[in-house]
């Protein structure tokens, strides 16, 4: 019961804070102190979840779905969508890199000056948003989640962002609502046919083979737009470039991995005869993220750019592990998604504090930061090195996963698609290298007066990030076991 | 012993155990400290090391698996572990890494004393340790390839360890990016190995056989092959990796620019112990290679190509780093050739050169190590490291002349040196597996590696001195002593483990080669030549005609010796082909076709959206004369199309 008032807590707690923070005056420094330490309960309570449903999967191993904790209240009669909540293997885990995201990013903007009462605000909502995505296992309550979320980036950047932050924010936003309006449709086309919300329900029901021919498409590249699989990853690089840091770390660690989330978890779990359709074909969309992006990313020299085009290959590997349709495959995906949301987080955090203090993202006038600022540098290398697959950081085990899982995967375009993903991580190095030492090492370029000591608050960023990115590097048997009991029922679906 | 033995995680613990600790609490602040703890346990790991290869050695103890932590489970059988496998291959290369990593921690304290950074120094090393004892432990190709990206990366953080120098800094990032393309391949030959065995552990792997394939297809995506080949392929792709690593031409290019990192570094990394990697992936390996026949083949041509290749650039050039560097590039040549040249014509395996190459292994890295510590200690003298600089330092330096001689003679291959043994067994090996232009090869290169250490050794430590020291010459012991220390495995080493190194071989029967025929008369043939070697070079350098100032000019010079002094110009060549075709081809055409051309498509897009807006907000225009022209026409159209006479008909 305890643990059921507390999944409920996750999207409702945000939604309190707001509102108790209102009478909060707006310079005080107790109003972000009350937003951290309401980040920092559903961070601990997240965590205490995950440990609970790792017992549960240890105790009772079952090849079915396990939802844990599940609430179900009626809401919407009318067209009887219920709230319905419960937690997993998988949505656990991503509960936690969200709350650790949340967490982070409200500690990187301790420092903002204007506004800070509004930008959190809006940031728990965000929060909420996304917790409520992962835990949400009824249509309508998944998609007033997911539409909720868009909203509040656009707010916040345009509010609060820097550059081009107008265009930025519209860019994302409206790409979003394409993608949003895609898989309205679908829904509504589900809900039609069977006359259920529920997940459950409908992963038990098989949907008409001809419904899935044409439903499958619109629904993964409706989800792939938050993820930014090619042809939608436009918004990615001009929304991440205009939002602020903490936005970043949000969209490309939270939201951009909530995309890949409703692919596995909706898209290929209800629709896997389309799956096998249409999966093969798309593979060639996700050649461009994979094996072009780090081209791109080569030739560029504001380092969110880079960034930007550095999660767009590597949310490409998530796509290509989906694609393969092996359960290691699927499983290196959904490693992927955790770890590439805390590389990129550590990679937008660190971003951020030398983009405070150098007031530009262009690595050619950077040089020699590391002898200034060597905590930080530390923190962008470690980043850089897990974007690269180092072993010992979470990244390796992701890719080596996601490789071996889809090289089993026979079909020629697949096989292509893998070899010149594995050859591809060379290119990665190229971009990462030459950020690290364009920016990093060399003479300094910058008086060290200028460039201000790290603060405690950013010491706390990186050593949490770094060593999230350290445990599942090295420790990833239990993650792996943990992901393997929510992605087995997905698979069962795939080859019934 | 055997409780000892099977404590042999420590041989891990007690290097990472030095990295966390110093890179954590002593880095910036503790510098004498970090060294003091970092060189203790070292010297503790050397110890362990002995004892375990003593008890295969002498004990002749059985190869043993002494932990294997389960790492991350793939599917059925395939399972990476973390294990740690002893056998005489690893215990020889556990010996050698902490040895020499011993010696360089104490030579470092000595030679980093003045660095502010030595903090970080020490942690880096131990880092490297570290990884390159998990590499040799690695009971399966998974953990291999783990401890080699972790190697690969303490060689990047410690050639730019000075990071405020931008060609320390370039290096690094070359030495990197190279070995890193190599290893994709690496990676791609593992995965697509594993995919054919079902299994990462190399017990497993080299007890393949290609029988067992027969019949069966593989698809590799364009192209469907017979598993057999598929197999064979995958091979190459895991050479490819070694090829890198141990900087086999063309990829070659890192190693001599590496040596911008600080000389232990130089030392135990470029020389000794991580370019080894290539060949000691080779040697365990060994069987894999033997039963893909071809592969052992290109092992041997691209061997003994860097050989010869490597020594002709050694004869030419002055800085004394790379002249070290390049004659490290010819001995690895010589491994490779060792390990290539094993295959007999009728595809039995001549198992000398398989024992020649981990011989050689073994001597090489003691010599090789001492002579980059002398490297050092002159560079540390003179303040830099051009030959220019040197000369006449043998009256000021005699401990260490005393020493470079010594390794001058052992890597020449002078009896009883250790370089001889290996050296012989490889030219044997090669000439009685029936290679006769490749030993012709290796015959020529042992006369240039005579003449160029001993062109260094003269032009160093002979003549007048050609530049005034800022500090006046002395010898400190902190460097001086591991220099010291190494001439005892520099002399001992050969005749004392030739005997052990002969029965080396690898757990799984070959088909070994019979009827070969005598090589009584390659050993004094071989000493001819080194000697020739040694007599030319100081006919050139030494001797009271020569002139060591114009023998050092490089200007006023043959076009021929010219193109070997700038290296072939490979190094323009890689510059300008990342240039061109990587950043100015590929990635410009990438970043060009997301800008230029799907860029234009969304805004072509986004705009036809806007003018549909448009358009469709003039229809909203409130103007009642256009809403009944619509109106009418609709009513029309309407009324003519319902009595088109298309049904009825």
């Amino acid at each position: 019961m305890f643990e059921k008032n507390l999944l409920n807590l996750l999207w409702i707690l945000p939604f309190l804070t707001v509102l108790f923070s209102i009478p909060i005056k707006e310079n005080s420094p107790n109003l972000k102190r009350f937003h951290l330490a309401s980040a920092g309960v559903v961070l601990l309570s997240s965590i205490y979840l995950l440990i609970q449903v790792f017992q549960n999967t240890i105790t009772n191993p079952s090849s079915q779905i396990q939802l844990l904790y599940e609430t179900k209240l009626n809401w919407l009669n009318a067209i009887s969508a219920k709230y319905f909540i419960g937690i997993d293997a998988l949505s656990s885990m991503m509960l936690v890199l969200a709350a650790i995201i949340i967490f982070t990013g409200i500690l990187a903007t301790w420092r903002l000056e204007k506004g800070q009462k509004v930008f959190l605000g809006f940031f728990q909502i965000l929060a909420a948003s996304v917790y409520g995505v992962f835990i949400s296992f009824d249509l309508v309550l998944f998609f007033v989640f997911y539409e909720m979320e868009a909203l509040c980036m656009y707010l916040l950047i345009a509010g609060y962002g820097s550059g081009n932050k107008d265009y930025g924010a519209k860019k994302l936003t409206l790409t979003l609502a394409i993608g949003s309006s895609m898989i309205l449709a679908v829904f509504l086309g589900i809900y039609a046919e069977t006359g259920t919300w529920n997940l459950i329900e409908l992963s038990k029901i098989a949907l008409p083979e001809s419904f899935q021919y044409y439903a499958f498409p619109i629904l993964f590249l409706g989800f792939a737009v938050s993820s930014s699989l090619f042809p939608f990853h436009f918004w990615s690089p001009a929304g991440h470039s205009a939002a602020p840091t903490a936005v970043s770390m949000f969209a490309a660690g939270v939201m951009m991995k909530m995309g890949a989330y409703g692919c596995l978890r909706i898209a290929i779990y209800l629709m896997p005869e389309g799956a096998k359709i249409w999966l093969p074909y798309l593979l060639i969309f996700i050649a461009f993220n994979v094996i072009i992006g780090p081209f791109i990313a080569m030739r560029h020299k504001d380092l969110k750019f880079i960034t930007a085009y550095s999660s767009i290959s590597h949310l490409g590997l998530i796509f290509l592990g989906l694609a393969a349709m092996t359960p290691l495959a699927f499983r290196g995906a959904a490693l992927q998604m955790i770890s590439h949301g805390f590389l990129t987080g550590l990679f937008f955090a660190t971003i951020g504090m030398i983009y405070s203090r150098t007031h530009t993202r262009d690595i050619t006038q950077m040089g020699g930061l590391m002898k200034a600022i060597p905590f930080i540098g530390v923190g962008f290398v470690i980043a850089g090195f897990a974007g690269l697959g180092l072993p010992g950081l979470s990244g390796f085990v992701a890719e080596a996963t996601i490789f071996i899982g889809s090289f089993e995967n026979p079909s020629p375009l697949c096989r292509v698609i893998t070899i010149l993903a594995i050859l591809s991580i060379t290119a990665t190095a190229i971009y990462i290298l030459r950020c690290a030492n364009k920016m990093l090492h060399g003479p300094l370029v910058i008086s060290k007066e200028l460039l201000p000591k790290t603060l405690p608050e950013e010491k706390f960023i990186i050593v949490s990030y770094v060593i999230c990115l350290i445990i599942l590097g090295i420790f990833p048997m239990p993650f792996a076991k943990l992901l393997d009991s929510s992605i087995y029922p997905i698979y069962m679906n795939l080859i019934r | 012993m055997n409780n000892l033995i099977s404590h042999s995680y420590l041989i891990l613990l007690l290097p990472l155990l030095s990295f966390i600790i110093n890179g954590l609490f002593l880095c910036f602040r503790h510098r004498k400290m970090a060294a003091i703890l970092s060189t203790s346990l070292s010297f503790l790991g050397a110890v362990f090391a002995t004892i375990i290869s003593v008890n295969f050695f002498i004990s002749g103890a059985k190869p043993i698996l002494a932990f294997n932590y389960e790492f991350l489970p793939f599917t059925g059988t395939l399972v990476a572990t973390i294990g740690c496998l002893l056998d005489s291959l690893s215990a020889m290369m556990i010996l050698t890494v902490s040895l020499i990593s011993f010696a360089v921690h104490i030579y470092s304290i000595g030679y980093m004393e003045s660095d502010q950074a030595s903090g970080r120094f020490f942690a880096l090393l131990s880092l490297f340790v570290f990884s390159m004892l998990g590499l040799v432990i690695a009971p399966n190709i998974f953990q291999t390839f783990i401890f080699w990206e972790l190697v690969g990366v303490s060689s990047y953080l410690l050639i730019g360890f000075w990071y405020d120098r931008p060609s320390a800094v370039s290096a690094s990032k070359q030495a990197f990016i190279l070995t890193r393309f190599a290893d994709s391949f690496f990676l791609l030959g593992i995965i697509l190995l594993s995919y054919i065995t079902k299994s990462f552990v190399f017990s497993d792997i080299n007890a393949l056989r290609l029988e067992n394939f027969a019949g069966q297809m593989i698809s590799l995506g364009i192209i469907e092959i017979p598993t057999s080949d598929a197999l064979i392929f995958s091979t190459l792709l895991i050479f490819i990796g070694g090829w890198g690593k141990s900087a086999m031409f063309p990829l070659h290019i890192w190693l001599p620019n590496a040596m911008e990192g600080p000389t232990p570094v130089s030392s135990i990394i470029h020389s000794a112990t991580m370019v080894v990697a290539g060949v000691y992936l080779v040697a365990r390996l060994f069987p894999l290679f033997a039963i893909s026949g071809n592969v052992l083949e290109i092992v041997m041509i691209v061997g003994a190509f860097t050989m010869v290749f490597a020594a002709v650039i050694a004869c030419t050039q002055k800085d004394i780093k790379r002249i070290l560097a390049y004659s490290t590039l010819s001995q690895l040549g010589y491994m490779m050739l060792a390990l290539g040249s094993a295959r007999v014509a009728d595809s039995s395996i001549h198992i000398l050169g398989y024992s020649a190459a981990t011989f050689h292994i073994f001597t090489h890295a003691f010599f090789k190590c001492m002579l980059f510590l002398i490297a050092g200690a002159l560079i540390h003298q003179v303040h830099s490291n051009d030959l220019n600089a040197m000369g006449g330092l043998r009256k000021k330096m005699p401990w260490t002349y005393a020493a470079s001689l010594i390794a001058c003679l052992a890597i020449a291959g002078i009896p009883p040196f250790s370089g001889f043994y290996s050296k012989d067994e490889i030219l044997i090996s090669a000439y009685q597996a029936g290679h006769p232009i490749i030993f012709a090869c290796a015959l020529f290169t042992s006369f240039l590696t005579a003449f160029y250490m001993f062109r260094l050794f003269f032009l160093a430590f002979h003549g007048k001195m050609r530049s005034i020291p800022k500090h006046p010459v002395h010898e400190s012991l902190l460097m001086t002593l591991p220099i010291l220390l190494l001439t005892i495995p520099t002399l001992f080493s050969g005749f004392l483990f030739k005997g052990i190194f002969h029965n080396f071989s690898p757990e799984v029967p070959l088909s070994l080669a019979k009827n070969l025929p005598s090589a009584t008369f390659i050993p004094p043939l071989a000493i001819t030549f080194s000697v020739l070697g040694i007599l030319l070079s100081f006919l050139f350098y030494a001797s009271k005609k020569s002139n060591p100032a114009k023998a050092l000019d490089s200007d006023n010079r043959n076009a021929f010796y010219k193109i070997i002094y700038h290296k072939f110009y490979f190094d323009e060549i890689y510059y300008a082909f990342v240039r061109q075709f990587i950043l100015g081809g590929l990635a410009s055409f990438a970043r060009f076709f997301e800008e230029k051309i799907f860029g234009t498509l969304v805004t072509f897009a986004t705009t036809l959206i806007q003018k549909m807006g448009v358009l469709v907000r003039k229809a909203h225009a409130g103007s009642l004369p256009f809403y009944i022209a619509i109106m009418i026409i609709g009513l029309l159209f309407w009324y003519f199309a319902s009595n088109l006479p298309l049904q009825g008909a």
